[in-house]
């Protein structure tokens, strides 16, 4: 499926978004993640499944002011 | 002692964790400064964890508040899900919400600002608002449920120092009992000195003592200005006179002539 992962044009074979971070070798509790604008938690990820044109966004801490 | 929402502190320094010239700068000068909070963001992971990961073990082993921001949101919308990220990935109820209106001056957008503490506040968030020195904008911002406010003093990463400090005073006059922290603009440790004198409870910095020449000690030049400014404004400072006052008594002086 054709996926938009933190702004980029990804295809991907990953029908939730667990799969997704596993495909693409994210790993660490410090990850958070959001499916076209919504925030889903940790504990969901392996629920939600993705469909074809999903923006996926994944954020992890940075230095900041 | 400084409390914000509910929490006590005894520094009223607050620092920012970018720009610093390595990790262990950055904690050296977290601990000469002797603040209390750390302000964090989030960003786009790109290597699988592993960038934000190393960040998220230093931030965690420093022992200090974390306080992270919603920096580079230009909407309501942006902000609150940022928000949402950031207590999901830091477990905090505390946002620094910042909403800037103009890439250029990053001046906040103080109607999304106002839009999205609101929202915050209702899904239980505790809101630090970064805004400007507006009255009517400080007005909204706690009758939507702020408990902080965080006006700029000249435009982040400036160090222009305090650019309208009779604006700043006019702010500390209308929110006697509202914690109010001096966010952005600050260059030198005088500039702390000098709106903890108007009566500031604390102040935040990050460039300032991020690209400082020796940044620990710039910390530490920052932590005991901003405590010789509290102190100077519980103290009582004398109005400015015209004319001259001595200060030896004149009773008493000899007559030679």
């Amino acid at each position: 499926m054709n996926f938009i992962v933190n702004g980029e044009a990804r295809v991907l074979d990953a029908a939730t978004l667990a799969d997704l971070l596993e495909t693409l070798e994210y790993e660490g509790e410090w990850l958070a993640t959001a499916v076209n604008g919504d925030l889903v938690h940790r504990e969901d990820r392996a629920d939600t499944r993705l469909a074809d044109g999903d923006r996926i966004e994944i954020l992890s801490p940075m230095q900041g002011g | 002692m400084l409390k914000l929402y509910d929490t006590e502190l005894s520094s009223r320094l607050l620092l920012g964790t970018a720009r610093y010239p390595s990790p262990a700068v950055l904690s050296e000068a977290v601990k000469r400064s002797g603040t209390g909070i750390v302000t964090v963001s989030l960003r786009r992971e790109t290597s699988g964890g592993k960038t934000g990961g190393a960040f998220f073990e230093l931030v965690r082993e420093l022992g200090v508040r974390i306080l992270p921001n919603t920096a580079g949101c230009h909407s309501a919308s942006e902000a609150v899900l940022t928000a949402k990220m950031a207590r999901e990935v830091f477990g905090t109820k505390w946002i620094k919400l910042e909403v800037i209106g103009h890439h250029d001056s990053l001046q906040p957008d103080v109607f999304e600002l106002v839009q999205a503490a609101r929202i915050l506040t209702d899904e239980g968030f505790e809101v630090f608002p970064y805004t400007t020195d507006d009255l009517i904008v400080g007005e909204k911002l706690l009758a939507a449920g702020c408990r902080v406010l965080m006006p700029w003093c000249a435009p982040i990463g400036s160090a222009a120092g305090p650019r309208n400090p009779s604006a700043l005073t006019a702010m500390r006059a209308a929110f006697p009992d509202v914690p109010l922290i001096v966010d952005a603009g600050l260059g030198r440790p005088s500039h702390a000195a000098t709106v903890m004198e108007l009566g500031y409870d604390a102040v935040l910095l990050n460039t300032a003592v991020a690209m400082a020449g020796d940044p620990p000690a710039m910390a530490e030049a920052f932590a005991k200005a901003t405590d010789a400014g509290r102190l100077a404004y519980l103290a009582g400072m004398l109005e400015a006179r015209d004319m001259a006052v001595p200060s030896t008594p004149v009773i008493g002086k000899a007559v030679f002539s």
